[in-house]
């Protein structure tokens, strides 16, 4: 059984349909990283170089620029969670269950 | 006396102590004890995760902050979640693959099981330490104020119940404490933020509008303000959040109770979902404290010639402007909700916590270092049961001990060190080929060490809790620095290894990898 397991990870580690996922997952994964790390520190430099138009009121009521954008923030890290679940049961899971069973 | 507060207080104990009675029944393997057999579903993790992660310091600290400063407690509950995204792009699933109990057990996976194990458990338990601190300090202070019990008192009870969790129900006891947490914290939380939007007519604009003539510093509470000072400040302490998330060892071993990496994404999405949602509504109840506090003096200890100071004078100080905010829009009896769900939170805290630390005592330097794999399943969770109440024993005698310490930096430290030791090594052992046993332990060495010092030397903790004139570092958060030495350490180290055992170790990693991306041979905590 384990020299089994050995010898289909061994099948899997060179076959050609499972690198081109791993690198699909791994673009996917570190855009996504970048994508949140960008949005984060983008609003952090706002809150370090830019307070002033961070305070600028939206419109003529009292709410500020900044407060929106922090909302903002929070709501993208939910929407880019579900963009990588999305991806990864639609089209990572299936992928590796067809390898899987083709080397099996 | 809080009589509300106590009845609903004994309610929740009464009702966690029945669940963990019914989950000793059913821990039997070790696997059901540090992972709950595996069999926690996506969904319910989620909530668990929250559960472990909106700990009463962010409940209270936050909704405190924006009440003392407005905005600034937006950028505080932004960076507390902005990790989560990162933990589910690129640790969740490898974890989960990789691991049965511990973080250690997906690090020391191709690499040297003594070594890495060592340096995993001292990192664990130095995270467990600072946290434990700061929430036992915390706990016995807001119990004392809440409940009107002697600090003393609150230690011993919050040492006896966490460890009562942990020591007899294992992970799934502790699983169940946080979803009922959980639970009841978004549910007392939402409420408080809708009867404040109710007030204002579901218009935020008008209670900004009204806060901004309520509070002291008026208009400037709706912009950035004496938070962040300069940016090399911002963003290391932005680093320390985000990553520190991603190295938290009670958060990742919750990645090991679901069945497979699809449940533990489900439950990183779920988690983020409700983390976000809580992170919303402490601002609305911060503002909602500011309009609804502010102006009404019982709230406030009086000053001279009758006029109150509008924020440090708020009974019990800033942190409890939520609680005090319960009061005035539900009355006693929601008030001693509150105040039940914040003990409540404080206990299901510290039960996580105490448990990462025993599996780290039993798990990884007990089974893996000291008897190297020659021992048995029960000998095993006999020793963390034991280490359990070692913990809480510590754990009590620190917060007496510390009662009167300022413990703020504590929660900062345990971020900083997660994010310069605990992070950068997993994260390289499980993405980076040329990862070598020697690399990971002179890094993360490197990284804790570095984390510590520049804290200590920190004007947070050199001249605000030693007293001395001036910092020698002059950063308050130190993860800029810790975490890039982490890394550069890592690589180099691991770069200039020539040894035999680190040629294997590379020649390991495509097997590894094939395992983490597929779970081929997946060490399923489900598989008994």
């Amino acid at each position: 059984m384990a020299a089994d397991t050995a010898a289909l990870i061994e099948r899997i580690r060179r076959d050609p349909e499972f690198i081109a996922l791993g690198r699909r997952r791994s673009r996917l994964a570190w855009s996504l990283s970048a994508a949140m790390a960008a949005i984060y520190f983008g609003f952090i430099l706002l809150v370090a170089f830019a307070p002033g138009w961070l305070a600028t009121p939206v419109g003529d009521g009292a709410t500020t620029i900044g407060i929106p954008l922090g909302i903002g923030v929070i709501l993208s890290a939910f929407v880019l969670t579900g963009l990588y679940v999305r991806r990864a049961n639609r089209d990572f899971d299936p992928a590796i269950q067809r390898i899987i069973e083709r080397l099996t | 006396m809080n009589v509300e507060a106590i009845v609903m207080f004994l309610i929740f104990v009464a009702t966690t102590l029945v669940i963990t009675r019914w989950a000793a029944s059913r821990v039997r393997t070790a696997s059901d004890f540090y992972a709950a057999g595996g069999g926690i579903t996506g969904f319910q993790n989620g909530l668990a995760i929250a559960g472990d992660y909106m700990s009463a310091a962010s409940f209270l600290g936050i909704s405190g902050l924006v009440f003392a400063s407005g905005f600034d407690g937006l950028i505080y509950s932004v960076g507390w979640l902005v990790g989560w995204p990162i933990v589910l792009f690129l640790i969740a699933e490898p974890l989960r693959n990789l691991g049965r109990y511990t973080f250690a057990d997906v690090a020391a996976f191709r690499l040297q099981a003594t070594p890495i194990r060592t340096l995993s458990a001292v990192g664990t338990l130095a995270v467990v330490a600072f946290y434990l601190i700061a929430q036992m300090v915390g706990a016995g202070k807001l119990i004392e104020l809440l409940f009107g019990l002697p600090y003393f008192y609150a230690e011993i009870i919050v040492g006896v119940l966490m460890v009562t969790y942990v020591a007899t129900g294992g992970m799934v006891a502790t699983t169940w404490v946080q979803i009922i947490k959980a639970c009841l914290l978004l549910g007392g939380a939402t409420f408080m933020a809708l009867a404040v939007l109710v007030y204002f007519s579901f218009s935020p604009d008008a209670m900004f509008e009204a806060a901004t003539d309520a509070h002291p510093d008026g208009l400037s509470i709706l912009g950035p303000g004496k938070l962040v000072n300069d940016p090399i400040s911002a963003v290391s302490l932005g680093l320390a959040l985000m990553f520190g998330t991603a190295g938290l060892p009670h958060i990742l071993m919750r990645f090991f109770t679901v069945r497979d990496a699809k449940a533990a994404r489900k439950s990183v999405l779920y988690a983020t979902g409700f983390i976000g949602y809580f992170y919303i509504l402490t601002f609305i109840i911060g503002f909602g404290a500011i309009t609804l506090l502010m102006g009404d003096p019982s709230y406030f200890t009086a000053g001279d010639g009758g006029v109150h100071d509008r924020i440090n004078g708020l009974i019990g100080g800033t942190n409890m402007a939520a609680v005090h905010l319960s009061k005035a829009v539900g009355g006693s009896l929601f008030l001693g909700f509150i105040s039940a769900v914040a003990f409540a939170t404080i206990l299901a805290v510290v039960a996580g916590l105490t448990l990462a630390g025993a599996s780290a005592v039993s798990h990884d330097l007990y089974a893996n270092v000291f008897a190297r794999g020659r021992t048995s399943e029960t000998t095993e969770v006999r020793i963390s049961k034991i280490s359990a109440v070692v913990i809480g024993v510590v754990a009590i005698v620190l917060g007496y001990v510390f009662e009167k310490q300022n413990v703020a930096f504590m929660v900062g430290l345990a971020f900083a060190v997660a994010a310069s030791c605990n992070f950068p090594v997993l994260l390289m052992s499980i993405l980076w080929r040329g990862t070598t046993t020697r690399g990971a332990v002179a890094g993360g060495f490197a990284g804790l060490v570095s984390a510590v010092g520049m804290v200590l030397l920190s004007p947070a903790v050199w001249v605000k809790t030693f007293g001395f004139e001036t910092a020698i570092f002059p950063y308050d958060s130190p993860a800029l620095f810790s975490m890039t030495i982490a890394f550069l350490g890592i690589w180099l180290v691991s770069k200039l290894d020539r040894s035999a055992a680190a040629d294997a170790e590379r020649a390991a990693y495509e097997a590894q990898a094939v395992r983490s991306e597929t779970g081929i041979g997946v060490g399923s905590a489900a598989a008994h």
